[in-house]
């Protein structure tokens, strides 16, 4: 065993540092970056950040040299993301660009649309959505009904989409439809990308508990999006979208605030009856709960990272650190505000510890836990296939599409 | 970044799970359980002494077998896992890891061969009753080389030939080695909530006390083996943890009811999830606990303390949840669920409460700064 990085990773390492210190604003603190999610001043600071990681040799890591990566390894990306986690950097408005639409795009498009769309997304000039989720389909995202069909060289896209993160600033869009509702509903699916400025795409913004608007309702009318840009076979829609999810980036270097430094650093500013809050022993316990767990996650991050480097494929690491972070987030959130008693309640940035930070927090935690596999999606997921015990039954694996039952929601 | 045992060392692990599969059954541990006349088994404690787990980290000057820290820890869960009945942890984590931190080279020449050897077993004396043992609690007093006060509970005290004993000589707090099989020195078992492990009641009355480290540094050196210990128990209690999840598995997939094997309900998949991302966890903070120990890291007491927290809230969490699976079978004596149940509550109390490591993790934490570097 060896914690310690081997030469070529501590070189790396060294670069990725200096370029960090040369380019962005180290953590201290309470600070947080200036920007929230939700404010528009966002997203172009967030193209900026990319397109200065790009033209740094930082974006696309691992990504061959010819569609605009480095050609480094997977190793170097999370060496990188360790080292972004040090500075104020924005909000990940690019986890579904580089996490899933160019991994996607790279296993299914045509040389000439790799070439067209990967370097251009690395660069920041492009930004996806992920058009998956409906009324109809979330965790159960096969029970999508968005219909396509198909006339000559085009499809015709009629359905409604939602919960669309960054659906009305994205310029790209992933889309898994619905193209055969006599199949079984796992078979019956197909697979797009397509320009979000495409005619018959309307966008409604969808208001969250904390009162931004991240994500959107998708309605598509007769849009047409011709064949070439399909992603896999017709039918095949399903598999493409497995290809996407699995994706899903090894890991962030953005982990969402508070987070158990955060929290630290706030028990040791903030003062109880009897002295700083660090020294109350029921303080004490819970950071050490908070520390076991975050130490855990950055550890098991550690193991992906020298299984990956072994040539092997990446296990429940990811499953375990989401399930766990997200879970962490919310109690820290809590926690923090409880600590400032009566007036914990308070959003007022400039009254608040960290800006706030705890209090927008309370109020965007709660999605952490329901987006990208819900706590109980994921742990059905450890269960099944990390534990083997058997899998739900099932009701509608079989039978047509159109003939499974529907709730009233 | 290698985060992960060496080749060797799984090679290592597989010898040590065959061969207590073989040897530390669940027929084992209940003959140390039920029997008062039996506080561990002697025959398992001297194939361990043949195999060179007792000397492992001994060096092989002192008739070791001169391995790492990290194999250890290997050793240590596959024996976690299996319950072994035996004075390992008193022995090996306790009284071996004080002699090579504070031992003088007559000491270690005197008593790490016969360790090593299993002819001889040592054990750790720190606690006076009921309440929080530390520097100021300390009432054993030693003068003119002699100890006297009562420790209890000293685990593997009634069958241990000698004690590292904490005791205070006016205002130090010292080490010494007591020989328990000498003038002055009165044992009775004390039974505890995990009778597969023995534990004593020692009295000394002017007994034969030689410093062991210097006068007042005992409460240092303590810590010091402690948080090594709790490297090493970690790893038991994670071994423990996942033999806890493994039966519950099992157990899972093949108990039926409502027409369907129990583990197909959401209620006892998503527990397993819990208790396997706890294992986990604590796996994961074990390891660095591992490397820490065998690279004597600054931040030792720190992954020490990391790794102890963790394993123990694994490992009770997974003990109490699997008799839960289990349901009316893991509540009957025949069933072994309760036997890791009592281990783990013993294992997690052995070296302090969970409190008390919480607290000294915070406190080690206390002197970083987490804006960088430490
Ligand atoms: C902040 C945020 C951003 C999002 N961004 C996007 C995006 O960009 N693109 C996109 O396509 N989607 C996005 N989503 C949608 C997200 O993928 C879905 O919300 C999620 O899959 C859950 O689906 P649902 O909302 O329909 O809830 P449901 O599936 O109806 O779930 C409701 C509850 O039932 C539980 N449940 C469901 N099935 C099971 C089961 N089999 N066993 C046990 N419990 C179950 C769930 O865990 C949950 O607690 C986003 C969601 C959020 C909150």
């Amino acid at each position: 065993m060896d914690f310690n990085d081997t030469p070529e990773e501590a070189e790396f390492r060294a670069e990725a540092r200096a370029w960090l210190a040369a380019n962005a604003e180290p953590k201290a603190p309470g600070k947080v970056y200036k920007y929230r999610r939700g404010e528009p001043e966002l997203i172009p600071a967030a193209r900026e950040w990319e397109r200065k990681k790009f033209e740094g040799g930082f974006s696309g890591i691992a990504l061959p040299k010819e569609y605009g990566g480095r050609g480094g390894t997977r190793l170097q990306q999370i060496i990188f993301a360790e080292e972004e986690t040090n500075y104020l950097i924005p909000p990940p408005i690019f986890s579904i660009s580089h996490g899933m639409a160019v991994p996607t795009m790279l296993t299914y498009a045509t040389e000439e649309q790799k070439q067209r769309f990967v370097p251009a997304t690395l660069r920041g000039d492009e930004i996806w959505c992920q058009l998956f989720s409906e009324p109809a389909g979330g965790s159960d995202l096969a029970g999508l009904r968005t219909r396509s069909v198909r006339e000559g060289d085009e499809w015709v896209i009629n359905g409604q989409k939602i919960w669309t993160s960054g659906a009305h600033y994205a310029d790209m869009a992933i889309l898994v439809t619905r193209s055969d509702p006599d199949a079984p509903k796992h078979k019956g699916l197909t697979y797009f990308f397509l320009d979000m400025k495409s005619p018959g795409i309307e966008i409604r913004p969808i208001k969250q508990v904390s009162g931004f608007s991240n994500f959107n309702e998708v309605f598509m009318t007769d849009l047409r999006i011709p064949d070439s840009q399909r992603l896999g076979d017709v039918g095949q829609g399903w598999q493409v979208a497995i290809t996407t999810l699995m994706n899903e980036r090894v890991s962030s270097g953005v982990r969402p605030a508070p987070d158990f430094e955060d929290i630290f650093q706030l028990t040791k500013d903030l003062e109880l009856e009897d002295g700083p809050a660090i020294a109350d022993t029921a303080v004490r316990e819970k950071l050490a709960d908070w520390y076991i767990k975050a130490q855990g996650v950055k550890l098991i991050r550690a193991r992906l990272v020298t299984a990956l480097s072994r040539g092997e494929r990446p296990g429940p690491e990811n499953s375990i650190s989401k399930l766990v972070s997200s879970f962490r987030r919310q109690e820290i959130a809590h926690f923090g505000m409880d600590l400032m008693d009566m007036a914990g309640g308070m959003m007022d940035p400039d009254k608040m510890p960290s800006r706030a930070l705890y209090q927008q927090a309370l109020l965007d935690a709660p999605g952490g836990r329901i987006a990208a596999g819900s706590d109980e999606i994921l742990r059905n997921i450890i269960s099944e296939r990390v534990l083997g015990l058997p899998p739900d039954i099932r009701v509608d694996k079989e039978l047509p599409f159109n003939q499974l039952p529907t709730g009233s929601e | 970044m290698n985060f992960d045992f060496s080749e060797e060392q799984y090679l290592l692990r597989d010898q040590a799970r065959k061969f207590l599969d073989d040897r530390s059954t669940p027929a084992v541990v209940r003959a140390v359980l039920e029997d008062d006349e039996k506080p561990y088994d002697a025959e398992l404690w001297q194939e361990m002494a043949e195999l060179g787990w007792i000397g492992a980290i001994v060096p092989e000057e002192y008739g070791g077998a001169g391995m790492t820290g990290e194999d250890l820890c290997v050793i240590a869960e596959e024996l976690g896992r299996s319950l072994a009945p035996t004075p390992f942890s008193s022995s090996v984590y306790m009284a071996t890891e004080a002699l090579l931190l504070a031992g003088s080279d007559a000491q270690k020449g005197d008593h790490l061969p016969a360790m090593a050897a299993g002819e001889r077993i040592g054990c750790f004396a720190v606690s006076e009753g009921v309440g929080v043992a530390n520097a100021d609690s300390i009432k054993m007093r030693a003068s003119d080389g002699a100890v006297d006060g009562t420790k209890i509970p000293v685990a593997d005290g009634d069958i241990a030939d000698f004690a590292v004993v904490l005791a205070r000589a006016g205002s130090d707090l010292s080490l010494y080695l007591v020989d328990l099989t000498g003038e002055g020195v009165s044992r009775k078992s004390v039974e505890t909530v995990d009778p597969s492990r023995s534990h004593a009641e020692i009295t000394f009355e002017k007994a034969a006390a030689e410093p062991l480290g210097a006068a007042g540094e005992g409460w240092e050196i303590t810590q010091a083996v402690f948080d090594r210990a709790a490297i090493l128990m970690a790893f038991e209690q994670v071994g423990g943890a996942q033999a806890c999840l493994d039966m519950a598995t099992e157990y899972a997939k093949n108990r039926f009811a409502f027409g369907r094997p129990i583990g197909s309900f959401q209620a006892i998949k998503h527990k397993l999830a819990n208790i396997y991302i706890d294992v986990e966890l604590a796996r994961a903070n074990a390891y660095y606990g591992a490397w820490a120990l065998a690279a004597d890291a600054p931040d030792l007491s720190t992954a020490a303390a990391a790794a102890r927290v963790a394993a123990s809230e694994a490992y009770n969490h997974a003990a109490r949840e699997n008799i839960q699976t289990h349901g009316g079978m893991g509540f009957t004596w025949e069933f072994d669920c309760h036997l890791y149940y009592r281990r783990a509550k013993l294992l997690s109390l052995a070296l302090g409460g969970e409190r008390r490591w919480k607290d000294r993790l915070i406190s080690q934490l206390e002197t970083r700064n987490f804006t960088g570097e430490e």
